[in-house]
């Protein structure tokens, strides 16, 4: 089932369309993710999403009914744009956003002084935000995020800002957020991130969805039918052995091996390809070619507009 | 409203707890009560004695004026002319003149010195004028009772009917005889301290709600916050949390100096209890009828002890419409300014870039404290009448008039407007303020906030 989704949602600003019919499906528990180039509208859609600003068009569902206005309660958000106050205490800010969140005060102090053990980091409670490293910071806007428990956690670019070693905390406490039942929704750039942690992903570009629906799938549609052989060095090159109809698109070789990029035809399989060389070569390895999301990215906006090619 | 009053709360908290705002509070009072005390210590400390000539034309008011320890009076019979010329040369502190009235009872008086004349004198000329007028007509009121005795009475009637304000003008009468006018007066004194308070007031929290709003996007908080909250809620979160820090420092101040006066009039005065204008006039009124007597007691300004000219001055003062008009002014002039406040912090990026959009802010505000000398000089003209009514200038210019007497109509139809155009102004800065607290690092200008106006909720 779906927790959330987005129908034909449309937000016009003075001069430009920032969505145009932006539909999107997030199954219960999974992680969505959100990718399209800078400028494309994601913040927008998300924003909308967060009820911070209002679409033009559309409607959107949370749970089956219609997203209301409460529905904030249930959703953990993490801006690309975030921050908190440098000159309050780490503690009163906490308390402060968790109560904004509809925690009570004994509710909110419970959780906080919870996470803040778990986190190790009980100690930086009367500090000031100022004092902190902006790595500890992002820690404390996590925390944060998800302290009301909410059902659907909305990241922004999660991972801009980190170094490589926050970046992988921040990805591990995703997962785990998942683990516990969590859904997410977070929008990207980072197409390693993406092949890591979606299930689900929608592309926008230029304000509308060129490619939806899960990663796995798409990238069988994307699959050219092309492999990756390698075998001893110093043999005949495989273009003897094939017909023509197998197209060897890359040779290259490095001290041991010699490589070949070979795309079959449609109807042919990795057996196809094996049966004519292999009393002619030693093979090393074989090895389906699957597209990156990074090259799936480019080829969806790129056949959308000709002209970047 | 759980949510705005977290953020009222959060706003207050950080900065009343703020050291800026302890020093202001405690360096306030012992500035503005310096500026009581100080002059009230060098009066009692001077020991000479100011002469006063009077000349008084109608005859009502001979020997009423009574010697105090500071002032002895004395009557003159001469006519003006000869009265001034020898003024001049007497060296007297100041020549009070009493013109002839024909029919009526003679309710101005002008007073001529080489100096400003100091306010209590005036006050205390006043209140002995007032109070013998009023005694005369209550006089001939009772008389006109007598004769009449189905009429229905009241005390309130009589109060009412006989109630008499007195103009009274101050001269500056220089060594050459020639003469200008001085002002002094206790009501200019409130009206320009009123005006002034608010002025400060609006500027000092106004930005303060302005910084606060750059601060949050700058620290770029904002939008966590308004993922809980709506903008409009964190604005007026913001703007009432502000507001009531600004009426917490105002109240200390008001306590604190008055504290402090009080304390330091009360160890001047041990030693030396003068006899106040203000008990002079009970032991008056107790010589008239005593159902009168005790209603004109009631009436009469508490008498204070001390008796601290200064202080019995300003008693002289409508004290609950003044409290109550400034209150109103100061909070809603306040509110509607903080709202536009908000709107800029929100449009910008730093507060350098603040100072475009300031002009419109600042300019009415300015105007208002120009305008104070013009407004002084005729508190029921034209200009006066105008910019006490324009929401923008009114909060400074109205009060600046209060003191001088202003209709009830006029006073509520101002106030009509400022609620009103603090609607208006929040409206729109809420508008500007919600999508300028997402806009980051783009440089806006009037087109473009006029775009953001425009857009559908």
């Amino acid at each position: 089932m779906d927790l959330f989704s987005a129908h034909s949602i449309t937000k016009l600003y003075s001069n430009h369309k920032a969505l145009d019919r932006v539909s999107i499906d997030v199954p219960e528990g999974s992680i969505f993710g959100l990718l399209g180039p800078n400028g494309a509208g994601k913040t927008t859609l998300i924003r909308i999403i967060n009820q911070i600003i209002a679409a033009d068009e559309g409607e959107m569902f949370f749970n089956g009914r219609k997203l209301m206005p409460n529905d904030i309660a249930s959703i953990g958000y993490l801006p690309e744009e975030r921050g908190l106050y440098k000159k309050m205490t780490v503690g009163a800010q906490a308390m402060y956003l968790a109560q904004l969140k509809g925690l009570s005060h004994q509710e909110s102090l419970t959780r906080l002084k919870f996470w803040f053990e778990k986190f190790e980091i009980k100690s930086w409670w009367n500090r000031k935000v100022e004092e902190l490293s902006k790595g500890m910071q992002q820690k404390i806007q996590f925390l944060i995020t998800i302290i009301h428990e909410p059902r659907l956690l909305i990241f922004d670019e999660p991972f801009s800002g980190f170094d490589p070693i926050n970046a992988n905390l921040m990805k591990e406490e995703i997962l785990a957020q998942k683990e516990k039942g969590a859904t997410i929704i977070f929008s990207t750039h980072n197409m390693a991130s993406v092949e890591e942690l979606c299930d689900h992903i929608a592309l926008i570009d230029r304000s509308r969805v060129v490619l939806s629906g899960l990663v796995r799938e798409i990238k069988k549609t994307y699959k050219t039918n092309t492999y990756i052989i390698s075998y001893h060095r110093g043999e005949e090159s495989l273009r003897n052995f094939l017909p023509d109809s197998f197209q060897i698109l890359e040779e290259r070789a490095d001290p041991d091996h010699q490589y070949a990029t070979i795309k079959l035809p449609a109807d042919a399989t990795p057996n196809d390809l094996l049966q004519p060389i292999l009393s002619r070569v030693t093979i090393n390895s074989l090895q389906e070619q699957i597209p990156g999301m990074n090259d799936i990215f480019i080829q969806a906006v790129t056949q959308q507009h000709p002209e970047l090619k | 409203m759980r949510k705005i009053f977290l953020i009222i709360q959060r706003e207050y908290m950080t900065r009343v707890k703020k050291r800026s705002f302890v020093i202001m509070t405690i360096l306030g009072p012992l500035l503005m009560a310096g500026t009581i005390v100080v002059p009230m210590y060098l009066a009692t400390r001077t020991n000479e004695i100011k002469n006063i000539s009077v000349l008084d034309e109608t005859g009502i008011f001979l020997e009423k004026f009574k010697d105090s320890d500071n002032f002895k009076f004395h009557y003159l019979v001469s006519d003006i002319n000869s009265a001034k010329s020898s003024f001049t040369k007497s060296g007297d502190y100041a020549l009070i003149y009493i013109p002839k009235t024909e029919v009526t009872l003679p309710t101005n008086a002008i007073i001529y010195a080489e100096n400003t004349v100091n306010i209590s004198v005036q006050s205390y000329v006043r209140n002995v004028m007032s109070k013998q007028i009023e005694e005369l007509k209550l006089q001939a009121r009772l008389r006109e009772l007598q004769t009449d005795k189905n009429e229905p009475v009241s005390v309130d009637d009589i109060l009412r009917s006989i109630k008499t304000s007195i103009d009274i003008n101050t001269l500056k009468i220089g060594e050459d005889g020639k003469e200008s006018k001085s002002y002094t007066e206790i009501n200019m004194v409130l009206g320009m301290v009123a005006g002034i308070l608010i002025y400060f007031f609006i500027f000092m929290f106004g930005s303060q709600v302005m910084r606060g709003v750059i601060e949050e996007k700058t620290s770029r908080i904002v939008e966590v916050i308004i993922s809980s909250v709506k903008p409009f809620q964190l604005m007026m979160g913001k703007i009432i949390g502000v507001g009531l820090v600004g009426l917490t420092q105002f109240l200390l101040w008001v306590v604190l100096t008055f504290g402090i006066v009080t304390v330091v009039t009360a160890t001047m005065t041990t030693k030396e209890i003068k006899k106040t204008t203000t008990e002079q006039l009970m032991q008056r009124n107790e010589a008239i009828s005593p159902v009168t007597a005790d209603a004109l007691t009631i009436k009469q300004a508490e008498p204070k002890q001390g008796g601290n000219e200064v202080i019995e001055a300003i008693n002289s003062v409508n004290f609950p419409v003044m409290i109550g008009s400034f209150l109103f002014f100061f909070l809603v002039g306040y509110l509607m300014y903080a709202a536009l406040f908000a709107a800029i912090g929100g449009a910008v990026d730093s507060e350098a870039d603040t100072q475009q959009f300031m002009l419109p802010i600042t300019l009415p505000l300015i105007l208002s404290i120009i305008l104070a000398q013009v407004i002084i000089q005729d508190p029921d003209g034209a200009v006066s009448f105008w910019f006490s009514i324009i929401p923008l200038t009114s909060p400074v210019v109205m009060m600046i008039r209060i003191p001088f007497g202003v209709p009830y109509i006029q006073v509520i139809l101002s106030m009509v407007l400022l609620l009103l155009g603090f609607l208006g102004t929040t409206w729109l800065a809420a508008k500007i303020y919600r999508t300028g607290i997402l806009m980051y690092g783009k440089k806006v200008n009037y087109k473009e906030l006029w775009k953001w106006i425009s857009y559908k909720s």
